[in-house]
């Protein structure tokens, strides 16, 4: 393969696993997250880290990815890396899925002021609902794993792969979600017959809360208002938390690397998300983008449709076929890098990196190291 | 090779299509091919998305494109069911939040409901809805099935028999799957169209399968003679065998797709470009036609 690489690789994308003690991956879905994040996660653990990778991505690619072929638990699991040219890693690797509702349920548990006001809520079936539907619920829990993680002494760098969510930076807003259910004015206002100590059921007198009653029934409106009811005296330690991990995710040792692939949409969707994060005055450290088709030779693509006619002229079919596929992946190539300039001019051409695709489909630690040894020129 | 029975007269004989798939797939190309082939057939089409990106309205421009969300659907279903007076306030409060947080999956469902709506006023021929992203298709077409397990009355468990009947009616809406001859998409899809038979009890049609490599045969390079600099054939020959394994597994995971999952397969090309424009999803349409 002659696809071309800056030098410069290595010492980016290699300071970056060195330096970082946190690295998020952000990107639209399916272009490949996870992969980058476990080639991080490998790399790291090469250069002498202890390295926890935590995916949110339910297929499991990861957990293949890596060969555990009992999937991931919601604890950290050491992965067992190969040893590449006679060289064991001198770090380690960790991975782990998020169990969205188990980590739901921990840092109610953390939060509360005794067992019994946890069971409470823990039981209550409208948090139930909460800890698997709440939009951003997947995010604010992907945020928690990533200050609990932190300050593991396990471990000293996390990476975390982002939720695939239509909006990336729902992550950034993570942190604060329940502390911004908390404030809504429905949450005062389903507050209220406690305050007032007013009973329960003279909730459903409140038209608004009669109008919602009618929609949902009595039954989940009544889980409802006990749940609120039970949460009460929590708010600040979320609230406090919330802050903590904002905090966390604007550290300088902290570093976005965006994940894309060489497509028009990817492309405009981190260019955008870049943007976003510069904005909200996080560190965007480096593009990393994926399956980028490689270049072969360093001819023009009218060289090798010109040679394809001529071969056809002289009848050569065979030939002809070659050079027709020569000009076609040259002209797919040099789309593709086309694509990238605008991330280029967004972040600086060097923090823009490329991971070619690879003649095979990366589903086992072999890929995955050879995607480490094409990012780092080891 | 290419099944010659389902095409496209199957894939668009119901008045609705839900494309469904994992991020990254091409449910977007494959929900404007489909609009496109359709509307190319005489019908009338509409397509909604509902994601609010603009992609779609540049893939078919032509086309009349709408977008649904799940905050204004839920407004209109509360107009609509009795709460004219305080929908407005349900909104403004955020109660509204709160609701769909009491009964999951009543986003979804109000947006399932819109479609079902569109679907009765008789405007259109068929449907194509570009379905949510990533992993939340099956939560999506499973809200009416959650909903009538736990709501057991008023309007929101109406609307939940409705849409269920309608996902369950081959007649009246048809899921189609999209997946790229790779590993990890076809095991998703495979993975996927088995649960849309267990949770939302719907049957696939047929499944798409975006991005196949359809170019002419390539031989063995090293058995072809070539002529020119020596830079030049060691680039044809690179490419010839970079080309020929990408195909060896597209053709080994194709297989595995029609070995497990017993559906018939529609396969669109892969252009050599980096993302489609009008003209791309005009020929993949006329590629899927058939004889008209």
């Amino acid at each position: 393969m002659s696809s071309s690489r800056p030098d410069r690789n290595d010492t980016l994308v290699g300071e970056l696993v060195d330096a970082a003690d946190v690295i998020v991956c952000c990107g639209s879905g399916g272009v490949g997250k996870t992969t980058a994040a476990a080639v991080l996660g490998i790399e790291a653990a090469r250069r002498g880290r202890r390295v926890v990778v935590v995916t949110i991505d339910p297929a499991r690619r990861l957990a293949d990815a890596l060969g555990l072929d009992g999937g991931l638990s919601g604890e950290p699991q050491l992965i067992a890396l190969p040893a590449v040219g006679g060289e064991l890693s001198t770090g380690q690797l960790w991975a782990m899925m998020l169990d969205t509702p188990a980590m739901f349920d921990k840092v109610v548990r953390a939060n509360a002021a005794d067992d019994e006001q946890a069971d409470r809520i823990v039981h209550n079936r409208f948090y139930r609902n909460m800890a698997d539907a709440l939009s951003g619920t997947q995010e604010f829990m992907a945020s928690e794993a990533l200050h609990e993680l932190h300050g593991d002494e396990r471990f000293d760098l996390v990476i975390v792969d982002t939720p695939p969510s239509r909006n990336a930076l729902d992550f950034l807003d993570a942190p604060g979600v329940l502390t911004r259910f908390l404030d809504h004015k429905a949450f005062k206002l389903l507050m209220l017959p406690t305050r007032t100590g007013l009973k329960v059921l003279s909730v459903a007198t409140q038209p608004l809360l009669k109008a919602i009653g009618r929609v949902v029934g009595s039954e989940v409106l009544a889980d409802t208002v006990s749940f609120f009811q039970s949460f009460a005296g929590m708010e600040s330690g979320f609230r406090d938390r919330a802050d903590a991990v904002g905090q966390l995710l604007r550290e300088s040792t902290t570093k976005f690397v965006l994940v894309a692939s060489p497509q028009h949409d990817t492309v405009a969707e981190a260019v955008w998300f870049a943007e976003q994060l510069v904005a909200h005055e996080f560190v965007v450290s480096a593009a990393v983008v994926n399956r980028v088709q490689p270049r072969f030779g360093d001819g023009s693509v009218e060289d090798a449709a010109a040679r394809c006619s001529n071969a056809t002229e002289r009848g050569d079919h065979a030939a002809a076929a070659l050079w027709a596929n020569l000009a076609e992946l040259r002209t797919l190539a040099d789309a593709h890098r086309c694509e990238l300039a605008p991330l280029r001019t967004a972040i600086g051409a060097e923090a823009v990196v490329e991971v070619p695709q690879l003649a095979t489909d990366v589903h086992d630690l072999e890929a995955l190291e050879a995607i480490a040894q094409h990012l780092f020129a080891r | 090779m290419l099944s010659k029975s389902p095409p496209l007269a199957d894939l668009v004989s119901s008045n609705i299509v839900i494309v469904a798939g994992k991020g990254g797939v091409g449910k977007t190309t494959v929900t404007a091919v489909l609009a496109r082939a359709a509307a190319d057939r005489g019908m009338r089409v509409l397509v909604v998305e509902l994601d609010g990106k603009p992609t779609l309205a540049q893939l078919v421009p032509d086309l009349d494109v709408r977008h649904i969300s799940a905050s204004d659907a839920l407004e209109d279903y509360l107009q609509e069911h009795g709460f004219k007076r305080i929908a407005k306030r349900l909104a403004a409060t955020g109660v509204i939040d709160v609701v769909s947080t009491a009964a999951p999956g009543i986003n979804d469902l109000v947006v399932l409901g819109k479609i079902k709506q569109l679907e009765r006023s008789g405007e259109f021929d068929l449907i194509v809805v570009d379905g949510p992203a990533a992993g939340h298709a099956i939560t999506f077409l499973s809200s009416a099935t959650g909903l009538l397990n736990s709501v057991r009355g008023g309007p929101v468990r109406t609307q939940a028999e409705d849409v269920s009947a309608m996902l369950c009616d081959p007649q009246r809406c048809q899921i189609v799957l999209v997946t790229l001859p790779e590993s990890t998409p076809v095991t998703e899809a495979i993975e996927t169209s088995f649960s849309l038979e267990d949770r939302v009890g719907v049957q696939l049609v047929a499944i798409v399968v975006d991005q196949v490599d359809t170019g002419c045969e390539l031989a063995d390079p090293e058995t072809i003679e070539l002529d020119g600099a020596k830079a030049h054939v060691d680039a044809a020959r690179a490419a010839a065998v970079f080309r020929r394994s990408r195909r060896a597994v597209q053709t080994a995971e194709l297989d595995r797709l029609s070995r497990e999952l017993p559906l018939p397969q529609v396969r669109l090309a892969a252009l050599p470009v980096a993302g489609l424009a009008a003209d791309d999803v005009a020929k993949l349409a006329a590629s899927i036609a058939g004889e008209p």
